[in-house]
């Protein structure tokens, strides 16, 4: 069913010329054209033609996935294209070599298309000072705000004067005071006074969002980024412009004042609120996380995420999170428990266990639980949730591993058609245990009159048939989950599980993307992640063994699960790798 | 006070329009043809200029914040222009200007155009009017004053019913 894994995306695209230039006295071979923000084919710019060679080259309005504006001029560089003579034919140097016509101006490195022999300078006196220069004007107003700035430590105003400030302003006369905590819509505050008009974040949600929402108003000294007066700034796209912001102007209002940056331990993840699953960097101290910040991974959310995604982080560390196992309402051991569980489990008769997964867990804890599932001839099967898409990058699918459950065969392409199943087998007492992870059944749980009236309740989650009523004639309920619900409650056996946050693992996305993600902060109390206990479960259990570690139950995992096949952990690398579905 | 668009603004901006290329080129024309008819251009104007032009109003926003001659409140019934451009800024325009201030009870050192509480008149500095010989040179609404004294100035206030 599967074929190769690869990395790519697309196909690949029709070969184009390449062109040398010299960067610095270094010659490079680079694409004459390549895609620019919009994925539309353009000549390469100096400054791209420079990222590739490796050579910094200063900027704040330039971002690579933004229209080009050239309007901060820090970009600036020297450059020389070869002489022509009167034959318009490229002059010769006696070794051979192009003669190189230097250009008299500088140029924007942004903005300006290479040709085939250019030769780019970026570090002449003569750059130097442009960079100097420009630095000194974007200073002038800029307030002294580092120590009490969110942006601080990771500014690139602060990164630029390290390199072209100087270390006392030359500004005698009095700075242009502008508007500071401009509310501009319920996620972003604004401090004019740090702008530098670059435009980034008027560019991205016009270009990007598609909310031409942000605009300059007034004029000279002080103008000012705005939106129309009564127009909040609020789309689901909104926090990305505090990203891109270059300086300390626009803050989320949601990390506002509460960790300096290089406090922040970054781990790279995934986000789990829908099934597009945006490669993240978790920022957390002393275990707890302050923010999630997209990472750039061109095969799944280019450099964003939503809002609604990256504000979904404090039930991480809500006060009700499960922290002790619980046999029968009793504080237990997880020695004790799995023990029991495994005696209860061994004996069980085939055919009267069932499992409700959540298709929230990792590829190796639902491939761990499929082995589960093939011992014990159990039927399984997982909620659906489903909500709104939109076309940048959220997905209808809010469950971030929806293709884990369906490639390890913890459900059916249609997720949920076992439910009434496993409901009749329940009433009809040939399922005596059902286990249940990561999914508040009871809650959602309706009697069938009710179903037929509604598919789906006001959260997201499908409603299904799985009342409490039900749950109360089963012998055993295992309930593994975060925090204490309606169904924890009713369960016999407690096990406390893990965030993804407190565990490493992997999601398929809804494009089938295989990611890894990193364990950022401890589970608290005795939490375990899944993966961990569900090993012990099924080495009691089934007595097989070997994956002790994350790195061999994934590789294990992609011997076994044809569409993982071929796959290491070591090669899935931070961006993932693209599986067929 | 809400923005209604008369039928022969309605007529007059969709000509304007039809004059440029994109509907956006336009705008400045039809800020122009609702301060014309209405003496200003309230955030309600704005709104209906984006909706005719397919923009959204922090576009018109933009253009309206940025030109000082675009009003975004309304004007006293006399408009006093003072020049402040060089040659009248050496011949007393700031003098002139405090003066009028004074006199109508407007304070000297704000910012931007300021108008009576009774509605009567709107105070501002203007650049160049052009007549640099004979500063300072100043306006009111459309009419020209060269060589404006104080005692001057009193009387073209007198003079304002």
């Amino acid at each position: 069913m599967s074929t190769a894994a690869t990395t790519e995306t697309k196909t690949a695209a029709p070969a184009i010329e390449k062109i040398k230039v010299k960067i610095d006295g270094r010659e490079i071979e680079v694409p004459r054209l390549t895609a620019d923000w919009s994925g539309k084919l353009t000549p390469m710019t100096m400054i791209q033609a420079c990222e590739l060679a490796k050579t910094d080259v200063p900027h704040y309005c330039w971002h690579p996935k933004l229209p080009v504006v050239g309007n901060c001029r820090m970009c600036l560089v020297e450059f020389g294209t070869p002489a022509l003579g009167p034959d318009r034919k490229p002059v010769i140097n006696p070794d051979g070599t192009f003669k190189i016509a230097k250009s008299p101006r500088p140029a924007i490195a942004c903005a300006t298309p290479i040709s085939p022999g250019m030769e780019i300078y970026t570090k002449t006196p003569a750059v130097k000072q442009m960079r100097e220069g420009v630095l000194e004007s974007l200073l002038i107003n800029h307030p002294l705000d580092c120590p009490i700035c969110d942006q601080a430590g990771e500014c690139k105003l602060q990164e630029y004067s390290v390199d072209y400030g100087q270390s006392a302003s030359r500004f005698v006369e009095a700075k242009v005071h502008k508007p500071k905590a401009v509310d501009l819509g319920p996620r972003i505050m604004l401090d004019a006074e740090r702008c530098i008009l670059c435009t980034r974040c008027i560019r991205f949600t016009r270009d990007i969002a598609k909310d031409d929402a942000l605009g300059i108003i007034n004029r000279g000294s002080y103008n000012t980024i705005a939106t129309f007066p009564g127009m909040p700034f609020d789309n689901n796209y909104t926090l990305n412009t505090v990203d891109v912001c270059p300086v300390g102007a626009l803050t989320s209002k949601d990390f506002r004042f509460q960790m300096r940056a290089w406090f922040l331990k970054e781990t790279k993840s995934v986000c789990t609120s829908c099934a597009t699953g945006c490669s993240v960097l978790f920022g957390s101290r002393e275990e707890k996380i302050y923010r999630y910040t997209p990472r750039d991974n061109d095969a799944v959310n280019a450099s964003w995420m939503c809002d609604a995604g990256r504000l979904n982080y404090k039930w991480i560390a809500r006060a009700d999170r499960l922290k002790d196992v619980l046999v029968r309402g009793q504080k237990s051991t997880w020695t004790a428990a799995l023990n029991e569980l495994s005696d209860k489990l061994k004996k069980a008769p085939v055919g009267s266990v069932a499992i409700i997964a959540s298709a929230r867990q990792t590829n190796e804890e639902l491939w761990l639980i499929s082995k589960l599932k093939a011992k014990l001839g159990a039927i399984s099967d997982s909620i659906a949730r489903v909500g709104d898409a939109d076309k940048l990058l959220v997905s209808a699918d809010k469950n971030s591993n929806t293709n884990g459950a369906r490639l390890t065969g913890i459900c059916f392409t249609e997720m949920g058609v076992n439910l009434q199943p496993i409901t009749d087998g329940i009433e009809s007492g040939k399922i005596k245990t059902l286990i249940v992870f990561g999914e508040n059944i009871a809650k959602h749980g309706v009697n069938k009159e009710k179903l037929r009236d509604s598919e789906t309740v006001g959260e997201v989650v499908t409603e299904h048939s799985l009342t409490p009523e039900l749950l109360a004639k089963l012998e055993t309920l295992v309930v593994s989950d975060i925090h204490a619900n309606e169904t924890t409650k009713l369960a016999h056996f407690v096990l406390p599980g893990a965030t993804h946050a407190e565990k490493r693992g992997s999601f398929t996305n809804g494009k089938g993307r295989v990611q890894k993600f990193m364990k950022a902060v401890e589970a608290p109390g005795d939490a375990r992640a899944e993966w961990e206990f569900l090993h012990d479960l099924v080495h009691n259990v089934t007595g097989q063994n070997g994956f002790v570690t994350i790195e061999g139950l994934f590789n294990q995992m992609a011997k076994e699960v044809p569409a993982f096949s071929g796959l290491t952990w070591q090669a899935i690398g931070d961006t993932g790798v693209t599986v067929q579905i | 006070m809400s923005f209604q668009a008369t039928p022969e603004l309605e007529a007059e901006v969709n000509e304007l329009i039809s004059h440029y290329p994109v509907k956006r080129a336009a705008s400045l024309m039809v800020l122009h043809a609702i301060q014309e008819k209405f003496g200003w251009i309230s955030s309600d104007a704005v709104q209906w200029t984006a909706k005719k032009l397919e923009l959204q109003p922090i576009n018109v926003f933009e253009i309206l914040t940025f030109y000082p001659m675009l009003r975004q409140e309304p004007q006293g019934k006399y408009a006093i222009k003072v020049c402040r451009t060089l040659s009248c800024a050496l011949g007393g325009a700031y003098e002139l200007h405090h003066h009028f201030c004074e006199k109508l009870g407007l304070d000297a050192h704000k910012h931007g155009p300021q108008t009576t509480k009774d509605g009567k008149f709107t105070v501002e500095f203007v650049e160049c009017l052009a007549s640099c010989g004979t500063a300072p040179v100043m306006m009111v609404g459309e009419k020209f004053y060269e060589g404006v004294s104080h005692k001057k100035a009193d009387e073209i206030v007198a003079g304002c019913k």
